[in-house]
């Protein structure tokens, strides 16, 4: 037990933000990836590089962005341009090492639903917004990291529509399909962080945060998860807390 | 030098019942909404929508029951609202047709209809169900000639067949509005900070319509050409609409506005208060300068004002506003 407090969200942002490798080009969607990404480079990737979908390349964020449409995500940008150029030169060339995506249901392969909810996807039972970029992130970003709030009905075993492709049905799928590169690399959610096994594919967990156990995970995912190597999530540094806090969301925009 | 310049209200007369129309901007910046509101206003019926990432100004044009079908990859206000209410409504309940893509499909749509040729091929979409599952029917698809006959095609590479590549159709639409920074009375266009894929739809429309904050001289739009993406003569009409793009941001001029966007969304998903809000924010006034008024005119407004060093406005309250 630490001896300062943290939040879930700060937990989960700090978590995020580790994912980004200093030097990386990112591709940041919003709410917690902008919080990662944001705290990435003011930590220990200070020459990440963030790009936001909708024109920008190489943001220094000063405030924090409510959509990747924000006039905020123009700050210290190295190039604007448009939709047009950051997919395809950027993103379809292979140019992106870290997409973040989330979504409202995902399986054990990291395949996730962004776009409705219901047998019939005519006649859906709840519409969501669509895929936007995440399905485009989730065929060609070198690899990607997905956010998402951990209840057993967001992680059922079979998802109602495949929105963005994660390791399809493992083993082989993926690149069968004709995806190249890529796939989900990690799974960060409010309770837990989870991995994908090297030759099958299939989710296992890495760790389940502070005050959780294995089993407590396991109980509120839909689908068999192996647990055996599991450890506690690591907690945020008090740094990284302070910086969180005072410099990346003061207004509290995102951080609960 | 031709003039271009037309009253707001006289362009959006332009746009028939069931015209194809695209709109420039994305979630919470730039789009043209005192074109919208005009639309609205002339109860426009079965319009045709194409767009990558829409935020408001289609949900409000659904919701106000202007629109027929939507071609789009996704439709919210992303950390304001994280879907857009009348849209998710207008599906469940069965009252509008539409296709989905992702964004760079639909980009690379507008690219190709821009180019001037039938498709583009892109690397996306392969093992979704984006890929698989068709919304609209052959039947649908048949009935009228300006949606493409088919979603889209899997092909391999005709110089490497072990690489496969999606074909996505080229998009022709009667109309695009985009809304700009900048503008000269004989159409040229200055937008500023991120493009989005506004200059694509305009290059594959028809008839192109731009509103603009400021209408300024031609000689100075001329003294930075590379800053000029779209072609002059692609341009049929330039409307000077300042604050027409409120209540999202336009860069460099103004924020968007918190308090106006959580009015539309706290009310939105609940048909008597969303219609409410068009009673008092579109039916309600006669044109865009009263709308000005009623959002809270002049006071209202400089809180939103764009800082010249951010290009927004870096103490705007956007979340605790009371």
């Amino acid at each position: 037990m630490a001896e300062y407090s943290y939040t879930l969200t700060e937990l989960m942002a700090v978590t995020a933000a580790r994912q980004i490798k200093n030097g990386e080009v990112v591709f940041a969607g919003t709410g917690l990836p902008m919080l990662g990404a944001m705290l990435a480079q003011r930590t220990h990737a200070p020459d990440c590089c963030i790009i936001f979908e909708a024109g920008t390349m190489a943001s220094r964020l000063a405030h924090l962005p409510m959509s990747v449409g924000d006039p905020r995500v123009m700050r210290g940008a190295a190039t604007a341009a448009g939709l047009s150029e950051v997919f395809t030169y950027v993103l379809q060339a292979g140019r992106v090492d870290v997409g973040f995506l989330s979504g409202a249901q995902i399986d054990r392969y990291g395949n996730i639903n962004s776009t409705s909810i219901g047998a019939d996807h005519r006649h859906p039972k709840v519409r969501f917004p669509g895929s936007g970029g995440s399905g485009d992130i989730a065929c060609l970003a070198q690899r990607t990291a997905i956010i998402a709030l951990h209840e057993k009905r967001r992680f059922p075993a079979k998802i109602d529509y495949l929105t963005s492709p994660g390791w399809l049905e493992g083993g082989d799928s993926r690149h069968e399909a004709g995806l190249t590169r890529g796939g989900p690399h990690v799974v960060v959610t409010t309770k837990a962080v989870m991995k994908f096994k090297p030759v099958s594919h299939e989710m296992y967990l890495e760790s389940y945060h502070p005050g959780l156990t294995a089993q407590q995970v396991s109980d509120d995912t839909g689908f068999p998860l192996d647990t055996q190597d599991a450890i506690e999530t690591p907690i945020p540094s008090q740094e990284e807390l302070r910086i969180l806090r005072d410099v990346v969301d003061p207004d509290r925009i995102f951080l609960k | 030098m031709s003039n271009k310049l037309i009253g707001l209200a006289e362009a959006a007369a332009m746009v028939p019942d069931g015209a194809t129309i695209s709109f420039g901007g994305f979630t919470t910046q730039r789009h043209p909404m005192a074109f919208i509101h005009e639309l609205i206003r002339l109860r426009r019926r079965n319009l045709y929508l194409f767009g990558h990432s829409p935020g408001g100004d289609w949900d409000i044009l659904i919701g106000a029951g202007c629109v027929k079908r939507v071609e789009l990859a996704y439709e919210a206000d992303e950390a304001f609202n994280t879907i857009g209410s009348r849209w998710r409504l207008a599906v469940e309940r069965g009252q509008i047709e539409w296709e989905d893509y992702s964004n760079f499909a639909m980009v690379s749509r507008f690219t190709a209809g821009a180019m001037g040729i039938p498709f583009m091929p892109i690397r996306s979409l392969l093992g979704s169900d984006v890929l698989t599952k068709e919304v609209l029917t052959p039947e649908q698809r048949l009935a009228d000639p300006r949606t493409a006959s088919k979603k889209l095609e899997v092909m391999n590479s005709p110089f490497n067949t072990g690489e496969k590549v999606v074909l996505v159709p080229a998009i022709h639409t009667e109309f695009a509005v985009i809304h700009v920074q900048k503008a000269s009375l004989n159409g040229v266009v200055r937008i500023e900070g991120q493009s989005f894929a506004d200059v694509q739809q305009a290059l594959c429309a028809d008839t192109v319509i731009v509103t603009a904050e400021e209408i300024v001289d031609e000689d100075q739009l001329r003294e930075e050409p590379e800053r000029n993406l779209l072609p002059y003569f692609a341009v049929k009409h330039v409307c000077h609409v300042p604050y027409g793009s409120h209540p999202y941001a336009v860069f460099r001029y103004y924020d968007y506005d918190p308090r106006q966007l959580k009015i539309y969304h706290d009310g939105s998903d609940d048909d008597a208060t969303f219609q409410q809000y068009l009673d008092k924010y579109v039916y309600g006034v006669k044109n865009h300068a009263e709308y000005l008024q009623v959002i809270g005119g002049e006071e209202r407004l400089s809180g939103l004002k764009a800082d010249p060093v951010y290009g927004y406005s870096p103490n705007l309250k956007r979340r605790r506003l009371d």
